[in-house]
């Protein structure tokens, strides 16, 4: 007697129906891979989300004075932008500085506030040390210890500090600040740097890929099309450099290019340059872009030729006997082939570049520094780690945004890594 | 029961290791950390049988800021200059220090006099003093530069310049060489026009400057003739003249001397032990035999007289300290109040400056 199918449909040997015994199965499946790659997501997340995430936090989240300013946080809550600070706003400062004496905070208020209105650093650290000494009025008092605590531009200041959460750190890193009235001004002339670096940093990024392109097209058809045998000799050609140490690739540049090196050397022993005329190849803008191109060159290599490996020689050669140029054969068959190599090696090496800091930093001198020096500088010189923070946020934003103009233009699914 | 025996003994075992005497000691590496190894650290574990590790960072402020706000010290002491210093201690991150534990000079003047005014702070206790000041290779300068002003004046002697990419100590420099006397320098400073002025006069050697980072570099590019005139660290100066023999002079004049201290990170492991080891690290003796082995000037008066010879034993130490008579005629002390307040502006002014 042939079995009964159940009612639902089909069932499986032991009476269960299909339909549920192949979802539990797939969950079962679905679990197993999921507790397979939780040590890679619980790596990343650790590692690099949970990262970043701080890193955004801190260009935004500065509680410096808030925690350690009560009395004067409050007075600011209860009077709107504007009002000018009267006695109970001198009171609430008299009992903060107490306040911050005893905890020892003064330098780190001081330090906040200095962060946007140079020179004030040393007014918290003096005030806090005489403020026992501080007795009503207040407005005075204070006055008396230094005229400075009068000014309108440093109560924006404070008023603008009074919260943890801030944009002060991204107006700086625009070369933007906020003037005694709260509107957002340019920082004076001499003083504006990190647009500028911003530009350089895009430029030269976009320099470095186009060189690397063009020097890396012609190398990694090369490799493609030669025998296997000889095309793997190259081939460690290419890699050696990338497994050397990339301090001792950037320091050989250094060995080459500078002005008593072996470049300038045998163009003076050439009799091509005069002793006194040796060229400046090194500490300078064409440091970087003759170094960064050196290194990052293998990433453009090798996208390009895992792409032009498989191309099949015989479109190009049926494109020639139907009696195109080799130019246009080239053009039109072969180069529209290796977009996604040309795609991901472009963004690899863009992307790399953007945020590169060692080789700039040594070679650069000083036209050719990045704006990964300045991010460094504040976060081991300056320790402004929220300014720090905030222009490390917008170089990431302006990669993301780089990101999703190549998906729009070019598409992310023709990238091809290898 | 034998579970709970386990976990006693591996408790037991763990509360033993915690309190196993040893001060981590936190410095810049190199010829410098070898110095307080060999003056501070061998004599400190045999007199006391308190183990010393050493580890390196490349400015110490910076891991210590990181370690306390995240709440894990690993360290005991650091070695930091005299600005970090005075800032870690104004932001609370570091352990007071009883200036009362440090004992007094040999004749017996008390230890807050014998130190060199500045020295001793709420949190931190000098070792040394160190320069900045110009050096250059004596094989590719013609002639003998004898003012900080020469080092400016690229027609009396041609060649490149080597500085450092910071704003602090090469404003101050720069000054001087414009002929404002050591003890204004920071007078003028203070106003606008001063610091245009040090600007101004950067100007006039700006395309012939070669900026430099690390305290390394200035004799390397020294001794490849990448500049023949470069602002360096006099220990690193002495270093390669006379351990290395490069043709190497120092320029005394417009030197700017700076403090490095001991300071105890907050809530250090083995604070006990940090503190007598910075006791008996910064004694008249301890200080002196530092001198031994680098040339950074000690920072108490006393061991000047206790200064030796070279570990080469023939070179004599006194001389070549940024301390000596010689070298004090017209040097400045770095002001950390002023650099404190205006890093940030005069670093973003520099950083401009420098980019266009």
């Amino acid at each position: 007697m042939a079995a009964q199918p159940a009612p639902g449909g089909l069932t499986t040997v032991d009476g269960r129906p299909l339909k549920q015994a192949l979802a539990e199965a797939q969950a079962r499946a679905k679990r197993r891979a999921f507790v397979l790659v939780l040590p890679l997501l619980a790596f990343i997340l650790v590692s690099f989300v949970l990262p970043i995430g701080q890193l955004l936090k801190r260009s935004v989240y500065n509680p410096a004075f808030s925690e350690n300013m009560p009395a004067l946080v409050q007075w600011f809550r209860e009077n709107p932008r504007g009002s000018a600070p009267d006695e109970s706003a001198y009171a609430a400062l008299a009992s903060d500085l107490k306040l911050i004496r005893k905890n020892k905070t003064a330098g780190i208020v001081g330090t906040r506030v200095n962060y946007e209105l140079p020179g004030t650093r040393s007014l918290f650290t003096k005030s806090a040390r005489k403020a026992r000494k501080l007795e009503p009025p207040y407005r005075e008092a204070l006055l008396k210890v230094d005229r400075k605590w009068g000014d309108p531009l440093l109560w924006q200041v404070m008023r603008s500090a009074s919260s943890a959460y801030t944009t002060s750190f991204y107006l700086a890193a625009l070369d933007r600040k906020r003037n005694a009235d709260g509107e957002i001004v340019r920082v004076e002339k001499e003083r504006q740097v990190y647009i500028k670096l911003f530009k350089r940093t895009l430029l030269l990024s976009a320099l470095i890929t186009v060189t690397t392109l063009l020097l890396g097209f012609p190398v990694a058809h090369l490799l493609a099309t030669l025998p296997l045998r000889y095309s793997n000799m190259l081939m460690i050609f290419v890699l050696l450099p990338f497994w050397t140490s990339l301090l001792v690739r950037t320091t050989s540049w250094i060995v080459l290019l500078q002005s008593q090196g072996v470049v300038n050397d045998l163009l003076v022993a050439t009799g091509i340059l005069d002793a006194d005329h040796r060229i400046q190849m090194i500490y300078n803008q064409t440091g970087t872009i003759v170094a960064m191109t050196h290194i990052l060159l293998p990433f453009m290599i090798l996208p390009l030729y895992s792409v032009m490996r498989p191309i099949d020689p015989s479109y190009v050669r049926a494109a020639r006997s139907l009696g195109a140029s080799s130019w246009t054969a080239f053009r039109r068959i072969y180069l529209p082939q290796t977009i996604p190599g040309i795609g991901a090696g472009a963004l690899l090496v863009f992307i790399l570049a953007v945020g590169y800091y060692i080789t700039p930093a040594l070679v650069g001198g000083s036209t050719g520094q990045l704006i990964s020096n300045l991010i460094a500088f504040h976060m081991q010189k300056s320790l402004n780690w929220s300014l720090a923070a905030a222009l490390a946020a917008l170089l990431l934003g302006g990669v993301l945004i780089l990101y999703w103009l190549y998906d729009r233009l070019v598409g992310i699914d023709n990238l091809k890594l290898g | 029961m034998r579970k709970i025996l386990i976990m006693t003994t591996a408790l037991a075992g763990f509360g033993l290791a915690a309190s196993a005497q040893e001060v981590v000691v936190m410095s810049w590496g190199g010829a410098y950390t070898k110095s307080q190894v060999e003056a501070y650290g061998k004599p400190f574990t045999a007199k006391t049988g308190i183990k010393v590790t050493f580890v390196d960072a490349d400015n110490p402020a910076t891991p210590i800021k990181a370690q306390v706000e995240a709440g894990n010290v690993t360290v005991d002491v650091a070695d930091v200059e005299f600005s970090d210093a005075v800032r870690l201690c104004d932001e609370g991150l570091l352990e007071e220090i009883d200036p009362s534990m440090l004992p007094p000079a040999p004749d017996g003047t008390p230890a807050e006099q014998d130190f060199l005014p500045g020295a001793i702070n709420d949190c931190a206790v000098a070792n040394i003093v160190w320069s900045t000041a110009v050096a250059y290779n004596t094989k590719l300068v013609n002639g003998t530069p004898s003012t900080i002003a020469d080092f400016f004046d690229l027609k009396k002697f041609p060649g490149k310049r080597g500085l450092r990419k910071s704003a602090k100590a090469t404003l101050e420099m720069a000054l001087m060489a414009d002929g404002v006397p050591a003890s204004k320098v920071y007078d003028v400073m203070q106003t606008p026009e001063g610091i245009d002025r040090a600007f101004a006069k950067l100007d006039t050697i700006k395309d012939s400057i070669v900026w430099w980072e690390a305290g390394a570099q200035p004799p390397q590019l020294l001794a490849d003739g990448e500049v023949v005139m470069s602002t360096a660290y006099n220990g690193r100066i002495f270093n390669a003249a006379v351990a290395e023999g490069q043709p190497f002079k120092i320029l005394w004049d417009g030197q700017i001397l700076d403090f490095d201290l001991f300071v105890v990170p907050k809530n250090a492991p083995h604070k006990d032990d940090a503190m007598k080891f910075i006791a008996f690290a910064t004694d008249t003796q301890r200080l002196a035999d530092q001198a031994k082995w680098i040339s950074y000037g000690p920072a108490r008066k006393s061991s000047t007289a206790l200064i030796g010879k070279y570990v080469d034993g023939k070179t004599d130490m006194a001389p070549h300290m940024p301390t000596s008579p010689e070298a004090m005629k017209n040097a400045l002390t770095n002001n950390f109040e002023f650099w404190a307040d205006r890093d940030t502006e005069l670093n973003e002014r520099f950083n401009a400056w420098l980019s266009s």
